[in-house]
Formats: structure tokens, sequence, C-alpha cells
């Protein structure tokens, strides 16, 4: 077998164009050896087809991929050291569970591959079902047997397309847990296609967001949240509140802004070069509902009226209407303190480091509405 | 009325049953009579003259040997050009792909007279001499019609993933195709092979066209025998082939109940 070479996975130019549909366009990407790394975006955004050639099991147009100094751009699938798991298993109907797992080791001539399969199913905790059929087993089920059949070959990277697509809210939960201590578990690197922001959250450590073909951000988790550099990857990671901002000077550490005539400060750092107009990004759970009066120093305040209350059990949202006509969408956790009434007029406020800033230049709504779609 | 309304599908289930049993239960009755004349049409006495000489009347066992070898020959043939055609159609787009479906599909619909005799037109307009080669050759060409929609009809439904998985499993081109792509579509393979084996065992029209007095099958010796009269021995082998339909029908169904009782 050829690629034995372990080592990070290197992405480079790669491009794939179908006819006049570019799906993947021009990416450069570097996924460390055993980290856990997710591709996120929403649908037909190109991170399946760029699974696929990873895979092998789509060539790309333009660019090379390559594991540690081990080019395997041109190579056969089964010439790579690479396993996915399928989004729907593809588990082989007429062989039983250990078979299946087995496949991979016995196509290599692995000797004692008997013992190793058993020992990947009952890290998925399966091994009693050794003997049974995939038809015979729950979606969850198939989906660990996938999971260990690719595990037990030990590839140097493991791809998972939608991996929990088809599970319920719950199950998807546990096996999000379970894959994430795998993954610890065996060490490998695992590449994870998902467009479930919640989902890549939670397990990655580091997220690549993707949208129309091309890279938007990589990062933590964190950062990508805290601090997203466009308004697709503000909107495509929960929810932004995004106001028209324009600067009016800027300080050593502070930037003031002018914000439908509300003066505003946000620290300098965080102002993208050159751009006087802007978008102010605050996180609904990143603004208070204060009291009259007890506004601190430095804070930037807001007023508005109450104009929808939802509980949501550990929060309660509020959209907020503006002056100038927008709502305002803010989460508050529920910690004892007295809820906002319909109707009533409130101050907000939040500490300018918590907000961030990007070009205005970009669609406020950008990956807003693909959320709501999936 | 009640009784009646409740019970009215099964009664008319064993009807059409009766209706369509009652012949093969006739063939089988009859073989055991020991007719008086030349002619097995009417109930004399219980015999097992016919089981215990089978191969007495002249020519008919030579007849049955003939028909199985060309359909055991027609149907394995026909097997795999038609499974390798039906993943040509199944599998890849190319020019002339719905004109070969039609072309495919075309023995069936065509009358069996009309493709007979321009068989026959055929064969002597290219100087081939009739008989045991020129029935194989129409057999096979009426058989592959029907492998190919029966393993089509697999082909499609199943799902290109797994192949996908394979080969992302080390299993290269070939490996694939042994271990998981044709485990899977043999069932479709099988059935088209049983279909197209019980075709060719049972034509009579395009045989006849293309026999010669050397090549006698089956049907064409009962024909024959039916004007000079019915040996008994042709019920013999009529049960033998409707009881050995019946076993390959039960042993199917038994086989695919226990499968499917062990998945539910």
């Amino acid at each position: 077998m050829a690629g034995h070479a372990s080592g990070d996975l290197v992405l480079s130019g790669v491009s794939r164009v179908y006819d006049t549909f570019t799906a993947v366009d021009n990416i450069d990407l570097v996924i460390p050896q055993g980290s856990f790394f997710a591709l996120l975006g929403p649908s037909g955004c190109g991170k399946t087809t760029t699974l696929r050639m990873v895979a092998g099991l789509e060539q790309p147009t333009a660019g090379t991929i390559s594991i540690g100094d081990h080019d395997i751009t041109a190579t056969k699938p089964y010439q790579r050291n690479v396993n996915t798991v399928f989004q729907n298993y593809a588990l082989f109907p007429h062989l039983d569970i250990l078979d299946n797992v087995a496949f991979g080791l016995r196509q290599r001539g692995v000797k004692d591959w008997k013992p190793k399969a058993m020992e990947a199913l009952e890290l998925v905790e399966l091994a009693h079902v050794a003997k049974k059929k995939p038809t015979q087993l729950s979606g969850g089920m198939q989906q660990r047997v996938a999971l260990a059949r690719a595990v037990v070959n030990r590839p140097d990277v493991l791809l998972l397309d939608e991996p929990l697509g088809a599970l319920d809210l719950k199950l998807r939960r546990q096996m999000q847990i379970e894959l994430k201590r795998i993954q610890q578990e065996v060490g490998l690197t695992f590449v994870h296609v998902t467009h479930d922001q919640e989902e890549a959250m939670t397990m990655a450590d580091t997220i690549a967001v993707m949208n129309a073909g091309k890279l938007q951000q990589v990062g933590d988790p964190g950062t990508l949240y805290e601090k997203p550099e466009s308004t697709f990857a503000a909107n495509f990671l929960g929810q932004s509140n995004l106001l028209r901002a324009t600067v009016k000077g800027v300080s050593a550490e502070i930037a003031s802004l002018d914000v439908h005539g509300i003066p505003m400060t946000v620290p300098a750092a965080s102002l993208p070069g050159g751009a006087s107009e802007l978008w102010l990004g605050i996180r609904p759970e990143k603004v208070r509902i204060i009291s009259e009066g007890t506004e601190a120093a430095g804070l930037n305040t807001l007023r508005g009226e109450v104009t929808d209350v939802s509980f949501l059990g550990v929060a309660t949202q509020y959209l907020i209407a503006m002056p100038w006509g927008r709502e305002l969408t803010v989460v508050q956790q529920n910690d004892g303190m007295p809820r906002a009434a319909l109707g009533s007029n409130v101050c907000l406020g939040w500490v300018p480091a918590n907000s961030f800033v990007l070009d205005a230049s970009q669609d406020a709504d950008a990956g807003a509405q693909l959320v709501e779609d999936e | 009325m009640a009784w009646l309304r409740r019970n009215l599908v099964i009664i008319v289930g064993i009807l059409v049953m009766i209706y369509i049993l009652l012949p093969n239960l006739v063939v089988i009755i009859f073989s055991f009579n020991k007719p008086l004349g030349r002619y097995n049409y009417q109930w004399n006495e219980f015999s097992f003259d016919a089981w215990t000489n089978v191969c007495g009347v002249p020519g008919m066992c030579q007849s049955v040997g003939l028909s199985l070898q060309i359909g055991l020959i027609a149907s394995l043939t026909a097997a795999v050009l038609g499974t390798m055609v039906a993943f040509a159609l199944g599998r890849y787009r190319f020019r002339g792909r719905s004109g070969t479906n039609l072309l495919i599909f075309l023995p069936m619909a065509t009358p069996e007279v009309v493709m007979g005799s321009s068989l026959l037109t055929l064969f002597i307009a290219m100087g081939i001499p009739t008989g045991r080669t020129t029935i194989l050759i129409a057999h096979i060409m009426f058989c592959l019609s029907f492998v190919v929609v029966t393993v089509k009809a697999r082909v499609a439904s199943l799902d290109p993933r797994l192949e996908q998985a394979a080969a992302d499993l080390y299993a290269n081109e070939f490996q694939t195709f042994r271990k998981v792509t044709l485990p899977l579509v043999l069932p479709g393979i099988a059935a088209g092979t049983l279909l197209a084996f019980s075709l060719s065992f049972d034509d009579y029209i395009i045989t006849n066209f293309n026999a010669s007095p050397e090549s006698v099958t089956f049907p064409m010796y009962v024909w024959g025998a039916a004007q000079r009269g019915t040996p008994v021995q042709i019920n013999v082998i009529g049960t033998v082939m409707f009881l050995g339909a019946l076993a390959v029908v039960v042993i199917g169904q038994v086989v695919s109940s226990r499968r499917n009782r062990k998945v539910a």
C-alpha cells in the first residue's frame, strides 16, 4: 500500500470545476496530524466535494493534496491510507458486522484481522452484534459500525461525511461525545464535514467555515464565534446583531463610532484596516438589559421597546425594536433576575470588548437564511 | 350474506388457484394412467408403467436431453452476456444507449412467429444449416433480453456508495466487483437465468423454424407425438418438470423468509 507516510494533510490550491459550476474554488488548507478538524458550511458549499477529493473519489481540477511529504493527488482511493465514514454508512448488506469491519484489514492481508476487528467493535461497544447483518441494527448502531470499519485500519486521515445527519437529536448528542472520545483514544486525524455549527463547535479543535466553494475563515471554535471575520461567519455560527456604524475618530486604544446618531466605542485594535463604514456586531447573550440609572461608564448603551419575549428554559430571548426600525435579539440567562415585560422600554448595554466589527461592504444577512433552511 | 362478505376474497382466491393448478393436476394424475389406445385422454386404470419405464418411448428421452442441454447452454450464455449488457446500460451514459435499450426490448415484443421465420431466412441466406447450433443462437438471443431486464433492475437499485466504500477500504476495481457488486447483483442474475432456462426449455415456435430432423427438442417431440398418439411418459416428464419448478420456488421462499425472520 502506498501513502504510509503519516503527517499533516495539506491541500494547496485545490479546485473542482463541473462544466460551468465551480464547486471548490482554490482552497489552501493545512490539517495538523492528530487534530479533530471540521469543515463547516451550508449544503452546496463544496465541503463534501473537498472531502471526496481527499478520499480519492473525486479528482481535483487543479491543485495538490498531500499527507506528510507524500503527494496523493493522482492515487486511486484504494491506494490511499485514508478511510471514510459515509453519510448513510454504506455498510455492505451481504456481509455480517464482523466481516464489514474486517473488510479493510483482510483487503490489506492483515493476518490477525479477527482480534483487531473485534477490538474495534469493542471500541464502539458493539462486540455483541458481530454476527448480525447491518439491516438488523438501528441507525445509531450502524453509524458506530461504519466508524469501527474505518478506525480499525488506523488511517492517516479519517473522513466523516455528515456522519450524524440521519440520527435523531438525542442520539446525535450522544454520538458527538462518543466520536470525540474515540478520536482522543486512537489519536487519528479526523476531518468532519457538517452543516451543523453546534456539532462542529462541540467536537472540533479547528473549524474551517466554507461558503460557495471558498474558505471563509479557519480557526478554533472560540475565535470563530467571538471574532468572526465576515458577516457570513457571524451569522452562520450562532446569532449576531449587526448595527451600521461610521468611524468618528481613532485614538491609541479606542475607536469612537456613530451608530444611527448614538456614540459608541470599540477597541481600536479590532478595526478592519482602512474601512470607515462598518458593521458593529454583538452576540445576543453579550447584551444586558440594565435598570435605569445604573449604566456603568464605558458601556455601549441603546434604548428600545420590547416587542417579543420567548421563554427558552435556561434563557429568555427578547426582540427589542430600535428607534431606526430594526430589531435586536437579546438573550438573558434565567438566573432569577426579573424579566422585562412585553411593550416596556428598556435600556441595553454591553462591554465594548465583547463586540466585533466588520467591513460594511458585506451583506448583513449573509449566512443567516441558510441556517434556518437546514 | 355476512359470512360470504367476510370470506369472499378467500373463496375467489381458492377458485383462481384451482383454475391455475387444475391442468397441472390432470397431467400428474394421467401420468399414472394405463390408456387403452394410443391416446392418453381417458382414464382407464392406475399403473406405474410410465414411471418405471420413462425412456421406453423411442426418441423422447433424447429430446428431453437436447432440450436440457440447449436450455442450460442458452441460459448460462445469456446470463454472462446479459449481465454485462445490464451493467453497461445501468451504469454508463454512452451514445446509442437508448437505442440499445430499445433493441434489447425488441425480442420480447416481437411475435415469435415473426422472429422464428426471419431467423430462418437469415440462416438460409447465410448458408448456415439449421440444427442444434441455430436453435442455440436463436435461444440465446431471446433469453438475453430477459436476463438484461431482470439484472438491470437489480443494478439500478444498487447503491453506488457501496462500491465507493469498498474502494475506500483498499479494494481495487476487480476486487470490488467480486466482493461487493457481484454478490449483491447475484439474486437478479439467478432470477434472470432461471427465467431464461424455462423460456428456452419451453420454446416451440422459434425452435421449430430453426431445427432439423436431427435436432428434435422436447416441445417439438410432444407436438409431433400428439399427431400419432400421446405416450404416458410425456405426462411423467411434465410432472417431474412441474415438481422441479415447485421445489425451486419453495426453497427460494423458505430461504428468503428465514432471512427476513432473522432481520425482524
